[in-house]
């Protein structure tokens, strides 16, 4: 029998149930493991979330029954193939709740995402002088693509601080506002931190200074309801691997009238309308940004992953998850020489930190024994790590299949931790 | 439990804590700077040469008790010899943290044979050998940052 997805009803979902982690663990395969001979306990969630069975099948069965290139076979397994991505373009739309399917293009995952606005809208609008404004909290993938379009355009990376409990200064967000900024990229959920940020407010105030705002939602994406109408952001980005779907295949959000007036990203097949060794034409949107043959198998797998948590309901995710959160900061606060990084008031579920005297990897190596999952370094935030004065957290990141008991588990571990370096 | 007690034996976490050696060296020495961009480990080794000899050693930085620990011990391990001693210490002491010797082959090693519990652990192997690939920059007189990567 298929699972339910682990909503604790016989009869139809609805918002109100709580979610049971118990059922859902029963949708993903890879959680029944024993690791050195522990029961795996997988919480390295923001790093990537593991994959339901829905979308492992989906994976099998495209590559099975439909498997050939797409949007130029007239044959029926292309066409079946075009109808499950082109499906999936539709899936996407409604999980962050776009105006038009055009608006979704699909990419590699954020990294691509952020590359290609910086490549297509920066090249087109950033010049000499100008200026774009990034935050203090931000990944290196929402740092790097613009020190490079700033490096060749001539213009200026700015940065706006956040406190020590890892928020955005909003007035001093405000303040570096000018009429030189010409683009504000932040990210929607901090994977080092957990801090959510103040989208909606964040775009209201970089509108009213005339700014387009492109948003980082590659942690945001699992854990908050998408709407990217209400957010009025200019751009959004998210990754398939992180949202329980396969790796290699992300989501660029862009408002129409912007994607339209930009350059194409990658030239190659598939983005034209014509080409003549003179002049090529592009394609429309959202083709004009899909060079080559796309990850078919991962668009379709991405397909199978929003369905399932659309299933889930995504309120019920974040409500189980919140509790889990304020479960872990409570057990985590009361363990003597540990400090948690990252004390937004508004958070989802990363739980970063370090122990007094024992550097995070060799946390890491010990709860690796004891078959706990966890992520140590600096999580590609190291300008973030340099403003706590830390070289590197120890990352425990949360997903709806975790349990209390696995919190547990952490801590006795932690205390294991803590009982070898004496 | 017993490959991480392996790992972490004493002499390892006191070197960790209290790492030896721990300055840096002024005056005709030699630096070479390492670096680990995947837990973000940095070190720099000084060393000061008389003639083709090891004379003085040492090392700053910020990294796990592995590499903390193994920095440490290079530095305690090296004074007196020559490059080729250097040389053949290394190959001997890679070896056995990757597994490839047992500890008891190689008696020449001394307190560095406290690593072998490393070779359980190859994600570690890193941490433990970036003090020596630091060491062999600054004495091949290569100015540029050593990466584990």
């Amino acid at each position: 029998m298929k699972s339910t997805g682990g909503i604790l009803a016989s009869e139809q979902p609805t918002r109100r149930l709580s979610l049971d982690p118990e059922s859902v663990r029963g949708d993903f395969p890879i959680l029944m493991q024993t690791v050195h001979g522990k029961p795996l306990v997988y919480l390295d969630n923001a790093a990537t979330s593991q994959k339901p069975q829905v979308v492992i099948d989906a994976l099998t069965h495209y590559y099975s029954t439909d498997n050939s290139n797409i949007h130029r076979g007239v044959h029926l397994l292309s066409e079946r193939a075009t109808q499950e991505y082109e499906g999936a373009r539709i899936k996407a739309q409604h999980f962050m709740n776009a105006a038009d399917s055009k608006e979704i293009i699909f990419t590699r995952g954020t990294t691509e995402a952020i590359n290609l606005v910086a490549s297509s809208y920066g090249r087109a609008n950033v010049n000499s002088g100008d200026e774009v404004l990034i935050t203090a909290m931000e990944h290196h993938s929402n740092i790097v693509p613009w020190q490079i379009l700033c490096e060749q355009r001539g213009a200026r990376l700015r940065v706006a601080p956040i406190n020590d409990d890892g928020e955005l200064i909003l007035d001093e967000f405000e303040k570096l506002l000018n009429d030189r900024t010409k683009l504000v990229s932040v990210v929607h959920v901090s994977n080092a931190l957990g801090t959510i940020n103040p989208i909606r407010a964040i775009v209201e105030i970089a509108h009213r200074h005339g700014c387009p705002v492109m948003i980082d939602g590659a942690q945001a994406a699992p854990h908050v309801r998408l709407d990217v109408q209400e957010l009025d952001c200019d751009f959004y980005a998210f990754s398939g691997h992180k949202v329980y779907g396969p790796t290699g295949i992300g989501v660029l959000y862009g408002k129409a009238s912007l994607l339209d007036a930009m350059p194409p990203f990658q030239g190659g097949g598939d983005m034209i309308a014509s080409v003549t060794f003179e002049k090529t034409t592009y394609n429309t949107l959202p083709y004009k940004f899909e060079a080559g043959t796309p990850n078919i198998a991962g668009t379709i797998g991405l397909g199978a992953a929003l369905d399932y948590v659309n299933q889930l309901v995504i309120e019920r995710i974040a409500t189980y998850e919140h509790e889990l959160l304020e479960y872990g900061t409570q057990a985590l606060s009361q363990i003597p020489g540990l400090r948690l990084i990252g004390t937004a008031k508004e958070k989802a579920g990363v739980l970063s930190f370090v122990l007094e005297g024992i550097h995070p990897h060799d946390v890491g190596t010990i709860l690796d024994r004891e078959g706990i999952a966890i992520r140590t370094g600096h999580h590609c935030a190291m300008p973030l790590m340099a403003r706590f004065g830390i070289p590197a957290t120890a990352r425990a990141s949360l997903a709806f299949y975790n349990t209390k008991e696995e919190i547990d588990s952490l801590v006795a571990g932690i205390h294991k931790v803590k009982e070898v370096f004496g | 439990m017993t490959d991480l007690q392996d790992l972490y034996q004493e002499l390892i976490l006191d070197h960790g804590r209290r790492p030896r050696n721990f300055h840096p060296l002024t005056g005709t020495s030699r630096s070479a700077e390492g670096y680990n961009p995947l837990c973000g480990d940095k070190v720099k080794v000084y060393v000061k040469m008389e003639g083709d000899t090891v004379k003085e050693i040492s090392f700053e930085g910020a990294g796990c008790a592995i590499s903390t620990a193994s920095a440490s011990i290079m530095t305690e391990s090296l004074k007196g010899k020559n490059r080729a001693e250097v040389e053949e210490l290394f190959q001997t002491f890679h070896d056995l943290v990757t597994g490839q010797k047992a500890q008891l082959e190689a008696p020449e090693l001394g307190k560095l044979a406290v690593f072998s519990g490393v070779s359980e652990f190859p994600i570690r192997v890193k941490c433990a050998t970036l003090s020596w690939h630091t060491l062999r920059a600054a004495l091949n007189g290569a100015d540029e940052v050593v990466s584990t990567e």
